[in-house]
Parts: structure tokens; sequence; C-alpha cells
């Protein structure tokens, strides 16, 4: 019985991407992960979103084989990551946090040395270096040190870099913080494309809007704890979906405006001066069975708007803080300390 | 934006040693290029030893007797294979300043997220600070020329003589390697990790006989391989050697070289990897 379930448990960690089951990785007295439960099927993208210090990093350094993690145990294209650590290697691509690649080489030598550190053929590695250096729009810098490199340049050869020996499964850690707007959305197209073609993708960003964009999953996290986990869609509705909100013209009316507006509420309206709002649910037609109401008592209205919460709102009521670093790092936690030098 | 077309990774056959020699040429070319794209490190290391040459042959040359031998034309004899040997023994440098500065950017991760040799980083780095140090020798020759320096045993033993300043700077550069991963961070690496350089290389017959310092100074410096590859080039030169105290080292100077060579390979390079691993798998 017992071998029968063994066995079914390594079919299925194989199909997925990435599994993990409560990972914890302490660091001296500070315990970066608390405990993380991870799972990515293939060809799926997976937004692990967290404010700094959340364990981000730290969680694709284990899945990437860079740290072994204290507790738990985590199987990335189904090798283990302790145990598999080179099969791991060989399936996934990894662009950290940091642009890790050599200044001093040009864009082509870079890719080149290393497709021949993943030990590809020479041939395979020449032409692959071409078709990657042309995708990523590199070709005419290619043959510049990469320390001339602007820094959306340095990313893209960078990822570049990780998809020489074309992955399954990419790991990107923060991948476009510190960028620029422009080359932030070039990025995202990149991102995109990838995934089009088929490969699986983890990965982590401060930001809510990059979460909203590029993941389909959504893996929340604060303090080395998974505290949310979900499509967008399902993390706005667990916050309490939409809300309608009424600004009345006139704001004498503003009781006739409560009454027609709780007609077609899910929940108590709150005013506040001219404004009225209230939690709804059924998308669009609650507006114009609210606009039906409101025209009925011959009511005006300034503005009408259906808010649909973003992410922002679904961090601040999962964690009680903002997601953006500055807060965070103006606060930072008991017992939490800066990462220590290498 | 068009797709990624290329058909399925084509591998390489993995080498019957295994991928660790593979992978260090990989890294050593990387190392090697490296040099090329920042003139000024080069530039500094043939600079220094070049300056080193012309002082010590007109300015200190005639203040610094050579014990059975006689003149200008002889210090710079017994001179330059000193000045070969400081000067590869300083391969070390560029070992420890390199590796700190790898071991600090981010280079080292992607290095580890790869199905590479581990060791090969170290590979890499030693063999590429070893080749260096040909060019070195090259320039250093021909200034020495320049100066009245000759070789006058033959080409063979020449080339015998070449062979072990290279096989020390590859020792040293083992050395340096264990030396630099132990540095926090480059700058340190900068001053503290070469100190031990000076005494080792001044602690030595490479300017001064041996026989001219106190006798408690003479057992250090005669078991001191930079002594011995010194000494075992002016042999192999065909330069002045001076008059050797009584040590067995200095008796058998090749010999002690490609011993203690061997062996300081094999402690510093097991010492290295071992270091190498556990501070990249915290
Ligand atoms: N090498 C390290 N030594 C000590 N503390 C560390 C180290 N790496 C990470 N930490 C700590 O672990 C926590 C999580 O860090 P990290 O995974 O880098 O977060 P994120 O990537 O989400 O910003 C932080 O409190 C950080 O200070
Ligand atoms: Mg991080």
């Amino acid at each position: 019985m017992g071998s029968a379930y063994a066995c079914l448990d390594v079919r299925m960690t194989r199909d997925l991407a990435v599994h993990a089951e409560g990972l914890v990785r302490t660091f001296g007295d500070v315990r970066a992960l608390d405990g993380i439960d991870l799972t990515v099927e293939r060809g799926q993208v997976v937004g692990l979103l967290g404010p700094n210090g959340a364990g981000k990093t730290t969680t694709v350094r284990i899945l990437s084989t860079l740290l072994a993690p204290t507790e738990g145990r985590a199987t990335v294209a189904g090798f283990d990551v302790v145990k598999q650590a080179d099969e791991v290697r060989r399936s996934i691509g990894l662009t950290g946090q940091y642009a890790a690649i050599d200044e001093y080489l040009t864009g082509r030598e870079n890719l080149r040395m290393f497709g021949g550190l993943y030990h590809l053929s020479p041939k395979y590695v020449k032409e692959r270096s071409e078709e990657l250096l042309d995708w990523f729009d590199l070709s005419d810098a290619a043959d510049r040190p990469a320390k001339t490199y602007s820094g959306g340049m340095r990313r893209r050869l960078d990822l570049a870099a990780s998809l020489v020996a074309q992955p399954s499964i990419l790991f990107l850690d923060e991948p476009t913080t510190g960028l620029d707007p422009r080359s932030r959305l070039g990025l995202w197209d990149v991102i995109n494309n990838l995934v089009a073609q088929g490969t699986t993708v983890l990965l982590t960003t401060q930001y809510l809007e990059e979460a909203d964009q590029l993941a389909q999953d959504i893996v929340v996290i604060d303090h080395g704890r998974v505290i949310a986990h979900g499509t967008s869609e399902q993390l706005k509705d667990q916050i309490g979906g939409d809300r309608i909100e009424i600004t009345v013209s006139d704001a004498s009316r503003i009781d006739d405006a409560v009454r027609a507006v709780r007609s077609v509420s899910a929940g108590e309206p709150l005013v506040e001066e001219s404004r009225v709002s209230a939690p709804v649910s059924g998308g669009s037609t609650v507006l114009v069975n609210a606009i039906r109401a409101l025209d009925a008592d011959g009511i005006e209205v300034s503005d009408l708007v259906l808010r649909r919460p973003t992410l922002d709102d679904v961090f601040m009521s999962l964690t009680g803080h903002a997601a953006e670093d500055e807060t965070t790092a103006a606060k930072p936690a008991k017992g939490r300390r800066g990462r220590g030098s290498k | 934006m068009a797709t990624l077309t290329m058909g399925k990774p084509q591998m390489m056959r993995r080498p019957l040693l295994g991928w660790t020699i593979h992978d260090g040429l990989v890294v050593a070319r990387r190392n090697l290029i490296q040099t090329v794209r920042i003139p000024e490190m080069l530039f500094f290391s043939l600079v220094q030893p070049v300056i080193f040459v012309l002082l010590f042959a007109y300015v200190f040359g005639g203040a610094i007797p050579i014990p059975g031998d006689a003149g200008a034309d002889a210090y710079r004899n017994y001179l330059m294979p000193g000045i070969f040997g400081q000067t590869v023994a300083f391969a070390a440098a560029a070992s420890t300043v390199g590796l700190a500065e790898d071991m600090h950017k981010g280079i080292i991760d992607r290095f580890r997220a790869l199905p590479m040799s581990p060791p090969a980083v170290l590979v890499g780095r030693t063999l590429a600070d070893a080749v260096r140090q040909i060019l070195v020798l090259f320039v250093l020759s021909i200034t020495g020329f320049i100066v009245g320096w000759r070789i006058s045993n033959g080409l063979l033993p020449a080339i015998g003589a070449y062979a072990l300043l290279l096989l020390f700077a590859y020792t040293v550069a083992w050395i340096g390697s264990w030396v630099g991963l132990h540095m926090p961070n480059p700058e340190t690496a900068n001053t503290a990790g070469l100190a031990w350089l000076f005494p080792l290389t001044f602690l030595s017959n490479a300017f001064v006989p041996i026989s001219s310092m106190p006798t408690w100074l003479q057992a250090f410096a005669a078991y001191n391989p930079v002594s011995t590859v010194v000494l075992a080039s002016r042999e192999l030169f065909g330069n002045p050697t001076g008059i050797q105290p009584d040590y067995w080292p200095l008796q058998h100077a090749s010999l002690y070289t490609l011993i203690s060579c061997a062996v300081l390979i094999a402690i510093f390079a097991t010492l290295a990897v071992r270091k190498y691993t556990r501070t990249t798998s915290r």
C-alpha cells in the first residue's frame, strides 16, 4: 500500500514544474522562510508577490539549488533540489535579482561562455547565441563589452544567458526592478512571449501591477509565509469584490441616494459628504439597476463608477501594510536584519 | 516579436576525465579575455617588474656583491632569475583579487546554477593566472637582455627554467585563490590579501645571496620555494648562483621545487575547493 502511494506521489511531482512543501530557511536567528508551500504546473506562470524581505529571493535560491532548505523539501521538474541538484540545473534557467553576466566580456562572448558551461555543442551554442542576440535586440551591441550596456540591455542579456539551453522552467527574481517604464514594458513582452511558447515561469515581484500583468496565479508572501494564493480575480474577490461609488450633484439629496443604492447593493452603504459607496455583486448589471433607481427618484449624479479592487487593496487587507518596499524598510519587523555579507 | 525557432539543444559528449577540465578551460578563457579588456591591469603587472629590473641593475646593483663573482654584469645576471621568481610569485595576487571580485558579484550564482563542475571556477582561475605569466616572463626576458642578462647554458635547460617558473606561478595561484576565498571584499583582497607575498619573496635569495643573511634567517630562506625556484633558474640559465650554505633544498634546487610545488598544489587545491564549496552552499 505504502509503496503504491509513494509511486503515485513521484508521478505527480514529475508532472509539476515546481513542488515545494514546508520550506523553512533560517539565517542565524532570522527565519527568512517559515514554511512555504508552492506548486507550479507545467506551462503556468506563477507570480510570487511580496514586499522587500518577504523571502522571495530565498525561495528562488532554494528552488534553483543555490541554497539548501533548513527544513522541508522541493522538487523542480520532478527532481529533488538537494539530492538531484545537477538534474535540476539542467532543466532551469535563472535570472537573479542582480545581473549575473561578465562585464568585461561582450554580449556574444557571455552567451558562448554560458553555452559551454551548459555542455552544449559549440555549433549549437554559436547558432543559439545569434538567435538570442537577435531576439533580444542586442545584435548591434553584441561585440561591445557588457560593461557599456544600459540597465535594460543588461537584463535582456542576463535573461538571454538563462535561455541558452532552452530550459523548460524559468525563475525570474524581480526581473524588472530598477528598470525604466519603457524597458519594463519591453521585458514584459519578452516574458509573455516565452510563456506563449510553453515555458513555465516562476517570477517574483514587489509590483502588484506586474504580478497582475504577467501571472495567472499569484502567491502572496510576507515574513516567509504564504498569506494568500489564487488568481488575481480570486484575490480581489477575497477582500470583498466590487464596489459601486456614486457622487450626487446636490448634496442635500444624499439620503435619497443612499436609499437608491441600498436597493441594489449587497451590503451597507458608506456615506462621505456627497459620495455613497457600497459593495455589490453581479458586475455591470448592478450599474444599470443603480442608474434606473436613481433616475426613478430624479437624483442627479456627477459621477458613478464600479470600482474593482486592485492588488494594492488585496495586500493592504491581507497584511495591514502596503506592498511598497519603502514602507516596510522604514519599519523593519523585530528580529529581522539586512542581508549579511557573503 | 518573432518566436525562437531553434530545435532541441545538442549536448557535448562527456569527456573521458569528466567536465572539470573542459569547464576550467571555458572559465580560463573568460579570465584571459578579461586581461585583454583591462589593459591597465596587464600594464601594471608588467611595468612594476620592469622598473625593478632597471632599479636593481643601475641603482643598487653595484652595492650588492656576489660571492665568487665580481662586477656589475655578474649582479645583473644574478638578478634576473630573482626578478623572474619574485614576479611569478605575485601571480598569486591576481588570483586573490580576481576571485574575491568574482565571489562578490552575481556571476558566481549563475555559475552555480549551471550544471558545470564547481571546481572549474578555481581551475580556470589558476590556469589563466599562470598562462598570463608567459607574457610577463617574455617581456621581462627582453628587458633583461637589454640590460645585459644572458642565457649561457643552452636552450633546453632554459626552457626547463621557464617551465619551472610557470609551475611555480600555477602553485602560488592556488595559494592565492585559497586566500582570495577568505577575503570579505575585493578591497581587503587588494591589501591584506597580498601581505604574505612580501616576506615570502624578500626572505629569499631573489635579490641577495642567502649566505649573506643571519643564520636564523638562512634556514627559512633555504626552505622557501621562492629561493629554490630562483636558484634552479640560475643554474638552468647558466647565471651566477653565489655560494650556497649547506641545506638540502639548495643542493637539489630543481627537485625540491618540483616536490614542493606538487605538495603545495595538492594541499591548497584541496583547501580552496573545499572552502569554495562551503562558502557557496550556505
Ligand atoms: N545570507 C543571508 N544572511 C542573513 N539574512 C538573510 C540572508 N539572505 C536573506 N536574509 C534575510 O532573510 C529575509 C528574506 O530575504 P529575501 O529572501 O532576500 O527577501 P526578498 O527577496 O523577498 O526581498 C530578510 O529578512 C533578509 O534580511
Ligand atoms: Mg529579493
